[in-house]
């Protein structure tokens, strides 16, 4: 009877949200896994070389990123600092953002904390839903952001899209291909949403690790405090 | 008296009997801890009081050093929060222990308030002890809603701007108040120092002064329990209430217990949840404090929203606000609506109890909608709940009267 | 009987109980107490400093910032390193034996690894003023070149140790330095760490 009750009150109440998620085009799943050093050790690469040009991640240092994904002091240097002096230095792009704003109408925002603000499923569709538009000003628009100012930075990998939309059906497909297929280009995504979810928040590894050690210790702390209860106890009739 | 004590203690220790020459020390261990009575009869729901506390202290605690590093400028403050986050040591975990211990604070104590409601503790001789807790509850509503704006984030922002514009609903010293609460024609980098005092000193210092007169209020009339019974009514001929246990070694004994299960529940959400699905850390608050782009959906916190939801279901503004107002306030007449000559839920018939049901409905459908934005079906059932809300305190000295009642035992059970 | 055992397993388990409680807030202290350390911005913003010494002139000295504090980096002439010899017996601790003032590879009579570039902070040991660079040797008054502090006059050499009968006590510090190149200084690091 109380099962009952419980389901049909809970249908009433959210069956309108699903109803509001159908209007809106469901993300696409990004899958990302941030125990995975090496794809997030491709992720920074892409990171630096397509998004660093523009975007900063002012709070994240390399020598952090060097830290957690196993990359050298000297590789940092080599493969990902290019306008960085130290390894302590936080990621800084290289277009100021008087420039940005002039160009683009407003500055990229920076992307430390894009993966915890917006969702890495988010940025993943986000960066695959780049269409071709010839009435805006940088080409293309974006089903997930419409009228971004953001170019399609990935146009040589992913190749370019057009967008259709008929009745109930959008959809978006690569016209002219790219150097990589969607597979490889989804792959490419995915390591640099996982490598975002990473510098959004670089202790998430650790702080799993330690709650699992901080919660047999307190499991082990319960079982102690549990039998003195009941020794203690024993008083009272 | 106080010499009886001394000579009694000379064996003990010498040092004791020098500080208990000098400070109540013993006897104050005496008459609040080792020879204080509580039923023995004891549930879950009372241990919400204890793990209160544990929650202050964390906070506090955890305050004081995310206040070392922490910047209440609005050019620095969502910088010093991310500094703290990555730079300093540690720094990750007491802040997430301080975001978690803000929502677990709201969930301890709606717990511990239910308590009150279940077994009508804050029926006679327990009144004053009711009102200090309504009053802890509204310093703590402030304490966290100042607390908020600390981050500076967009949801810090925007959802103080929208609380604050409230007051402005008030007739004639409206606006006036809202401008002296802002310290500015708007939400500024003045509003965040301010709150940030009011946060980190005022009003704790008023919420420790006001626990320690809740607990100084208890003690002179004794705890409640289950049953709704006063344990002094039976008493040993050493005086002792012959239901009752002292509070150590038995409920001391009780509660760690009851508190270590509690640090494993809030140890895996500070370890492994800490956002708690955008609850307890909202996304939106990852995203600096924009003045010119506001939210697509602004809600408060997840311990606001029954009341959100309340101020919303109302059409008009100053309704709104008054509606939200007597919602917050009502609880503190319980002692007076409550026209039962039983207390606890134990003894009390099917109408209180059916009514007490619909209030834990009301008060949670209210919650989850405030969550909702505020269109379609959503609207008629906030406006729903909230009758029933205020129905379940307006009606209730005339259905607490008419509730067939069972008869309460002489002894706890 | 069963009170005995009873009162032994009590007091076991309170024992253990109150240990294990112990124990954890042991636990519970390291991560306040640690997020007291510099932090990872305090470890940047103290974090060495190269200096390159391929424009420095003999005679010339020029100032850097190490961890907020201003150091002192003068390219000796052989004439000044002659002359440290000659005010030994004006020096309140020629041989740099009072120790933390320097590191150990400095303690000699040029008070650095290379005798021709002398790395020292520019505060007196007295109450913290910058000293004054007086390279010019005025015999009449008994001054061979080294640094003179305008707050309370107390003087130094040309290895910054300091002379007799001034307020000042010790002779100036010398910061952790090494050559990271034989051109380049790097203030804050050791040569053994280097």
């Amino acid at each position: 009877m109380k099962l009952r009750f419980y389901i049909l009150f809970s249908a009433i109440f959210f069956a309108p949200v699903g109803a509001n998620a159908a209007v809106k085009k469901p993300l696409m799943s990004a899958n990302n896994d941030i125990y995975d050093i090496e794809s997030l050790q491709r992720g920074a690469r892409n990171f630096m070389n397509y998004c660093s040009g523009c975007h900063s991640a002012e709070y994240i240092r390399y020598d952090v990123i060097g830290e957690d994904l196993g990359i050298t002091q000297s590789q940092l240097k080599e493969y990902l600092m290019f306008n960085a002096q130290q390894t302590f230095d936080t990621i800084n792009a290289s277009m100021t953002s008087e420039d940005a704003s002039g160009w683009f109408g407003q500055a990229p925002p920076d992307l430390s904390l894009a993966a915890r603000a917006k969702g890495t499923d988010y940025i993943y569709t986000f960066l695959k839903s780049f269409y071709v538009d010839n009435t805006s000003p940088t080409g293309v628009d974006n089903v997930v952001l419409a009228g971004t100012s953001m170019p399609n930075v990935l146009w040589e990998l992913q190749g370019h899209q057009k967008y259709s939309q008929n009745e109930d059906e959008s959809k978006l497909e690569v016209y002219i291909p790219g150097k990589m297929n969607e597979e490889e280009f989804n792959s490419f995504l995915r390591d640099t949403s996982n490598f975002l979810e990473y510098i959004s928040e670089p202790v998430k590894v650790k702080r799993q690790a330690l709650g699992v050690k901080v919660l047999f210790f307190l499991a082990f702390f319960m079982v102690l405090a549990y039998f003195l209860k009941k020794e203690v106890w024993k008083d009272i009739k | 008296m106080m010499t009886d004590n001394t000579k009694k203690l000379e064996n003990n220790s010498k040092l004791l009997s020098w500080i208990d020459e000098r400070f109540p020390y013993s006897e104050t261990m005496k008459e609040h801890i080792t020879e204080y009575y509580a039923s023995k009869n004891f549930n879950i729901w009372y241990v919400f009081g204890v793990l209160a506390m544990v929650v202050l202290v964390i906070q506090l605690l955890t305050g004081i050093f995310l206040t070392m590093n922490y910047k209440p400028s609005s050019e620095e403050a969502f910088s010093s929060v991310e500094y703290i986050m990555r730079d300093v040591e540690w720094g990750w975990l007491i802040r997430y222990m301080h975001s978690t211990g803000a929502s677990f604070f709201f969930i301890v104590v709606y717990l511990h308030m239910f308590r009150a409601m279940l077994y009508g503790s804050y029926k006679k001789p327990r009144e004053l002890i009711w009102i200090i807790g309504m009053l802890i509850f509204l310093v703590l509503m402030a304490e966290a809603f100042a607390g908020y704006l600390l981050p500076w984030g967009q949801m810090s922002y925007w959802g103080a701007q929208v609380i604050i514009s409230i007051f402005g609903a008030i007739p004639f010293f409206g606006e006036a108040l809202v401008e002296i609460i802002r310290g500015d024609y708007s939400i500024s980098d003045i509003t965040l120092n301010r709150f940030f005092a009011l946060h980190v000193i005022a009003l704790p210092l008023a919420l420790i002064a006001l626990i320690f007169v809740h607990i100084v209020a208890l003690h002179e009339v004794g705890s409640n329990n289950p049953d709704g019974i006063e344990i002094k009514d039976y008493k040993n001929d050493q005086g002792i209430p012959i239901d009752g246990v002292a509070f150590h070694p038995y409920h001391t004994s009780k509660d760690l217990v009851a508190i270590i299960a509690f640090l494993m529940v809030f140890s895996l959400v500070v370890f492994f949840a800490p956002d708690m699905g955008g609850y307890f850390l909202e996304y939106a608050n990852f995203e600096k404090a924009n003045p010119s782009a506001t939210p697509e959906h602004i809600a408060p916190v997840w311990y606001f929203t029954p009341y959100y939801a309340i101020l919303r279901a109302v059409p008009d503004k100053l309704g709104g606000a008054i509606a939200m107002g007597l919602a917050v306030l009502l609880p503190l007449f319980l002692p007076w609506l409550d026209r039962s000559k039983v207390k606890s839920i134990r003894y009390r018939g099917w109408i209180y109890k059916f009514a007490l049901t619909t209030f834990v409905i009301s008060f949670i459908s209210l919650g989850v909608l405030g969550v909702l934005p505020a269109d379609g079906i959503y609207v008629s059932m906030a406006r729903f709940f909230s009758i029933l809300y205020f129905a379940f305190f307006l009606l209730m000295p005339y259905f607490s009267m008419i509730d067939k009642t069972k008869p309460v035992p002489d002894r706890v059970t | 009987m069963s009170e005995t055992i009873d009162q032994n397993k009590r007091h076991f388990l309170g024992m253990a109980t109150a240990a294990t409680g112990l124990v954890g807030v042991g636990f519970a202290t390291v991560p306040f107490l640690s997020s007291l350390k510099p932090s990872a911005r305090a470890r940047a913003l103290g974090a060495p400093v190269e200096v390159p010494l391929g424009s420095l002139e003999p005679g010339e000295m020029i100032r850097v910032v190490w961890r907020g504090k201003l150091v002192y980096v003068l390219r000796r002439t052989s004439d000044m390193l002659k002359r440290l010899s000659d005010v030994t017996d004006l020096l309140r601790d020629p041989d740099s034996l009072e120790a933390d003032i320097q590191p150990d590879y400095t303690v000699n009579e040029h008070r650095s690894l290379n005798p021709e570039y002398l790395v020292v902070e520019g505060s007196c040991t007295h109450l913290g003023c910058a000293p004054l660079p007086q390279f010019e040797v005025t015999p009449s008054s008994d001054w061979f070149g080294g640094f003179f502090c305008p707050c309370h006059g107390s003087k130094f050499d040309l290895s910054g140790r300091v002379y007799k009968g001034v307020p000042a006590p010790t002779n100036l510090k010398v910061p952790p330095y090494s050559f990271s190149q034989t051109n380049v200084i790097t203030i804050g690091i050791d040569p053994s760490d280097a």
